[in-house]
């Protein structure tokens, strides 16, 4: 029992409760966010040094032991998760400061933002799957008010394709929560991890299984994403980077937990087919980054190509290639926001999203373009950068067991985004300027301050990749054997 | 009894699907909130439909009724229930804002 697990989900539930009755005080409204997101890290730091230290951290809600219950469970994984969830999104809160405008904060901005960070946390913590449901749908409704903030036309289009597309998700989560509640009678992802393995995975379990995997893709994008690169241009650039950074990556989270610890006994079906949608996703994704030039598009096609690679690590599932996978997302979340703060400081300092009206920006802004340069060297895995460790694990994996397509296309996907985030950075920073008059954003410094810190970690997470890989092994140790996870939460 | 609540099932998921796929803003949304029931539904009986005492200690009885599926279905409701109005509220003012609540009005032509 620590009582330490809930406060991730309490700590931005109560902060985002307190913010809607401070409407009209935008500068309370900002201190108090402020104090709130910097609580959770140290609360997430806390918990991994915990996890580090005595093992697997769990919470009895209520105190009703498992299976009975909600309960909370921190491996190293989720630990991890939640620490680079909490700096990414205090990042987004300071970005948010300088460039998401009066008017969106006294409409509930900070509210639904705290609510979205509640979701996330809660998504990666819970041992149990409806619950996980639950926080899907928390963060969900969240991210639905985040969209459709502001009112344009785009906006209210696309939200409501995303939230159709979601409904639609969540039923057949639903659905496949009663199935699989049928078959084995339980819904704590320990206990069925147990159950599975005593009736052997097969059959209707397999179906389950694949349902499973079907309404995760659909939150991830992997495969399925058709929905993600229009939905995600609809909103402005800090809300974009929350999503970008956090949203596929608990989709990624679920897959990850569930077919690392649950369906583990036929990988010739369930994991093979996660690498052929990985590898399907890899190669829409590049045809997607390479078609388009207009920066968020471009920059959606990145995320998907993320997914992607991230699936294949899940695919190859050997305990090397597990570290990859916890190692990648906690680059991919940093970076990506990264990627949508510098993506949002050249439309605002251009005033377009087209490439092509785009030009000599490197003069203006020096410290956004080279900031934006040895991120997509970071985004393809060129070495003492963040993306490499990650990278290197899961091909050589990918290698080592025969994988041999699928990791070429992994790589092959690598040099696409390079050519996409290079063709990005010659067309916005390089060349004469375009269009009439300079357009000199409003909060420049503001804005690039928190584009700094990420900045900052990005090269600390690759120069300091082999302290990080003590923890993101112990994260790997346990996805590679799921007994450790049942034995801590099942102990008593 | 089983057998009349999946026949039930079945329609309402047909009639979901079916309203789903129309063009009406206020027809896709009937269609996914006939959907969500017909999962509720699914819920309940998927635990199979016992007849029973209320589960509560200290009843005696001899065979209760399984609480989970129940508390499982309640949440859920919530859950749609929030989704649905805000569902309402973004249709109506998409519906204000284009002067139609027809799908492929509201599209209209990038940039």
């Amino acid at each position: 029992m620590n009582n330490l697990l809930v406060l991730p989900l309490l700590i931005p539930a109560f902060t985002a409760v307190i913010l809607i009755f401070l409407r009209n005080n935008v500068n309370l409204q900002r201190t108090i966010s402020a104090v709130s997101v910097f609580l959770n890290i140290a609360v997430a730091a806390l918990i991994v040094v915990q996890v580090s230290t005595d093992g697997i951290q769990t919470l009895y809600m209520g105190g009703w032991l498992p299976p009975y219950g909600i309960v909370f469970v921190a491996d190293m994984f989720a630990a991890l998760l939640v620490l680079t969830a909490a700096v990414v999104g205090a990042a987004c809160l300071f970005f948010s400061f300088a460039s998401i405008g009066e008017k969106r904060e006294r409409y509930y901005y900070y509210t639904f933002f705290h609510f979205l960070l509640t979701g996330v946390y809660g998504s990666f913590l819970t041992g149990d799957l409806f619950n996980l449901f639950v926080c899907f749908e928390v963060l969900l409704v969240a991210s639905y008010a985040l969209i459709v903030l502001g009112g344009t036309k785009i906006q209210l289009r696309e939200t409501l394709k995303y939230i159709l597309i979601n409904v639609i998700s969540s039923t057949l989560f639903v659905a496949t929560i009663a199935y699989l509640y049928a078959a084995t009678g339980t819904l704590n992802m320990a206990h069925l991890a147990v159950r599975v393995t005593e009736a052997g995975q097969g059959g209707v379990l397999n179906v389950i299984a694949v349902l499973l995997l079907l309404v995760f893709s659909l939150k991830a994008g992997l495969l399925l994403f058709f929905w993600l690169p229009d939905s995600y241009s609809a909103p402005p650039s800090a809300v974009r980077a929350l999503f970008g950074a956090l949203l596929t990556k608990v989709g990624l989270y679920a897959i990850t937990r569930t077919f690392t610890l649950i369906f583990v006994h036929d990988l010739g079906l369930t994991h093979n087919l996660i690498g052929w949608m990985a590898g399907a996703t890899m190669i829409l994704g590049a045809i997607g980054a390479m078609a388009y030039n207009d920066l968020s598009r471009i920059f959606n096609y990145n995320i998907v190509i993320s997914v992607g690679f991230i699936a294949f690590g899940i695919s190859v599932a050997t305990e090397d290639a597990l570290n990859g996978v916890v190692f990648y997302l906690m680059h991919d979340m940093v970076g990506k926001a990264l990627l949508f703060f510098l993506g949002g400081l050249i439309i605002a300092a251009s005033g377009t999203e087209r490439l092509r009206d785009m030009g000599g920006l490197i003069r203006r802004y020096p410290w956004t373009g080279w900031m934006f340069f040895i991120l997509a060297l970071a985004l393809v895995g060129v070495p003492p950068l963040s993306g490499f460790a990650g990278k290197v694990m899961m091909v050589r994996s990918g290698f080592g067991q025969q994988d041999v397509v699928l990791a070429l296309i992994a790589l092959g996907s690598s040099f696409i985004v390079l050519y996409s985030l290079i063709k990005v950075f010659q067309q916005a920073f390089w060349g004469g300027e375009k269009g009439d008059e300079p357009v000199r954003p409003l909060h420049y410094k503001a804005m690039m301050a928190p584009a700094a810190v990420l900045f900052v970690i990005v090269i600390m997470l690759g120069l300091g990749a082999e302290t990080v890989n003590g923890y993101v092994g112990q994260a790997g140790a346990v996805l590679a054997d799921p007994a450790l996870y049942i034995n801590a939460v099942l102990k008593e | 009894m089983e057998l009349l609540i999946a026949l039930a099932i079945g329609v309402l998921f047909t009639v979901g699907v079916y309203l789903i796929l129309s063009k009406s803003l206020l027809r896709i949304l009937l269609g996914t909130t006939l959907m969500t029931h017909g999962v509720h539904l699914l819920l309940l009986t998927m635990a199979g439909l016992k007849t029973g005492a209320a589960p509560l200690l200290g009843e005696k009885a001899e065979a209760y009724v399984d609480p989970l599926p129940q508390a499982l279905i309640l949440t859920s409701i919530v859950i749609s229930f929030g989704v649905t109005a805000f569902y309402i509220v973004l249709a109506y003012r998409a519906y204000r804002s284009a002067g139609t609540d027809d799908v492929e009005g509201i599209k209209e032509e990038r940039q």
